[in-house]
Parts: structure tokens; C-alpha cells; sequence
């Protein structure tokens, strides 16, 4: 993995992906997009379904799954009442934001040349990307890295943990996707600077 | 020439509440052990504007002492700060500064 570079001449960030890689991150950002739009933003405490339809209050109690409860902290610790406002306020356009956020990424690499399914034909992969998308694409990887960290349960320190998991672990196969894409990130941090 | 009317002060604001200083409240954010350095160090940059020198040991008390004050200023700038470290995937906290 060469990763993303900052071409020269045009200023521009480039990568160059393997069909496999490119399958990997959009079927990972397909699953974010689906867990942030599926997943109930708004607490069922209406008990009539139009009604629930027709408000456009936001969620007041932090998610109950752990990866949407990651991405969208409770900001006041201290303060369950100034925290559900918070929440009312940021997690809906916080929410649309990621989603739409990996989404072009998932444009960003069909529209480079990554078929809907992938066949045994072997394709590759160039992403150019200017500043701004750029910066989205980071903010994915970082939203992928942070999913993946916890339904894997990453904690600090502890790379003797991961190294010594057998291979024929599933987990281990996911923490090499998550390292994997934290590697990518690297790169792509270091040539934004 | 200026003349005070009598005011009443209202009886429930508590002096903590009337403050005179300018910055009360401070983001902060917090260690995880996802996050990049690297990547961390770039959200200060980008988003508050900061120094690589002033961002790397902001980046650098998060790490080691798991939590840092990014920046101070009103309520409302402070909550506006939080959502943005919020969509850099950063777990960040407002609160009063004590």
C-alpha cells in the first residue's frame, strides 16, 4: 500500500487503489451510511407513528449502539438537561453530515472506475482528490476507524493483544482492516500538511 | 447628564451566573485511542487555526494527560467548537471553567 500522495505539479491527492481495496472501503462506507440512516435517530417514545413522522426534534438520550454513541458523544457530562438540548440540536445535522460524508466517498471511487460488483477482472483504481475532498474522505476514515475501534473493542496499548490473536480469528482479520485504514489516513494527513 | 434609576437585581441570578470575565467556558477534549496523532495535531491546525507548535502540545496533553482545554470563549462558541470536533470524529466535552 503506496497511499496518498500530493501530486507535484497539479497539487492535487492522489491514491491509487487495487479493485479489492476500493470494494473494502465502499462496502465499509456502505455500512456507516446505513448505520447512521437506519438506525433510529430519534427515540420511539411517540406512540403515534405520524406524529413521529411530522417532528422534526432531534434525539435527546445518547444512542444505544455503541459506535453511534462514540460519534456522537454527550457533551455535557455534568448535565443530562443541557446535554439532551445539545443533542436536539447537533446530532441530526451531525449524523447527515457523516452519512453524506461517505457517501462521496463511495461516489468518489465508482466514479473512478469501481464497477457496482466486482468481477475477476482486474481493475485499478485513481483517486484525485482536491483540498476539500480531501478533508471528507479524512473525516470518513476517521468515522470507519472509530466504528470498527468499537465493536472490536480497541483499547490504548494494546498491540501485544492484536499481535498474538490467531489468524483464524475474526477479529484479527478486522483489525488489520482497521489498521489498515488508520495507515491510509497517515498518508493521507501527511500530504495535506 | 446621566442619572441612575433605581433597579432591582434579580434575586435569582447568583453571582457565579454574572461573571465579568470574557471566556467562562472551555472545550475539551479527551483521549481515545483510535485517533492519530498525527491526525489530531491536523484537526487543531485546521479548525482553531493554531501554531503546528501550539496544536502538537495541545495533541500531546490529550495524550498523556487524557484530556485538554482546546479553547475557551462564550457558551454558544464553545458548544459551536464541540460540534465541530464532534465531525472530526473527536470526543470532545463543554464545560464551565473552573
Amino acid at each position: 500500500m503506496s497511499g496518498f500522495t500530493r501530486h507535484r505539479r497539479s497539487g492535487r491527492i492522489i491514491a491509487t487503489f487495487s479493485g479489492f481495496e476500493a470494494d473494502l472501503l465502499r462496502s465499509l462506507a456502505s455500512q456507516l451510511v446505513e448505520l447512521l440512516r437506519n438506525e433510529a435517530a430519534v427515540p420511539h417514545e411517540h406512540g403515534d407513528p405520524l406524529e413521529a413522522m411530522l417532528s422534526f426534534e432531534g434525539p435527546t438520550t445518547e444512542p444505544d449502539d455503541p459506535v453511534l454513541a462514540r460519534l456522537f458523544p454527550t457533551a455535557y457530562p455534568d448535565s443530562e438537561e443541557a446535554a439532551a438540548e445539545f443533542r436536539r440540536f447537533t446530532e441530526g445535522s451531525l449524523r447527515d453530515g457523516k452519512a453524506s460524508g461517505a457517501a462521496m466517498v463511495i461516489d468518489g471511487l465508482e466514479d473512478a472506475g469501481l464497477p457496482p460488483e466486482l468481477g475477476e477482472e482486474k481493475v485499478v483504481i485513481d483517486i484525485e482528490l482536491d483540498e476539500d475532498a480531501a478533508l471528507v474522505w479524512l473525516k470518513t476514515f476517521t468515522d470507519l476507524r472509530l466504528a470498527l475501534a468499537t465493536r472490536l473493542e480497541v483499547e490504548q496499548d494494546d498491540e501485544e493483544f492484536w499481535a498474538l490473536l490467531p489468524d483464524d480469528d475474526p477479529r484479527s482479520q478486522a483489525h488489520d482492516i482497521y489498521e489498515w485504514i488508520g495507515a491510509l489516513q497517515e498518508t493521507l494527513v501527511d500530504s495535506l500538511r | 447628564m446621566a442619572t441612575t434609576s433605581p433597579v432591582e437585581v434579580e434575586p435569582d441570578i447568583t453571582p457565579d451566573e454574572i461573571t465579568l470575565t470574557s471566556k467562562p467556558w472551555v472545550t475539551i477534549v479527551w483521549n481515545d485511542p483510535v485517533n492519530l496523532m498525527s491526525y489530531v495535531t491536523y484537526v487543531f491546525r485546521t479548525y482553531f487555526g493554531y501554531d503546528e507548535k501550539k496544536a502538537e502540545k495541545l495533541m500531546l496533553e490529550v495524550h498523556h494527560d487524557g484530556k485538554s482545554a482546546v479553547s475557551s470563549g462564550t457558551r454558544e462558541e464553545m458548544e459551536r467548537d464541540v460540534q465541530a470536533m464532534h465531525e472530526y470524529g473527536l470526543w470532545a466535552t463543554l464545560e464551565k471553567q473552573s
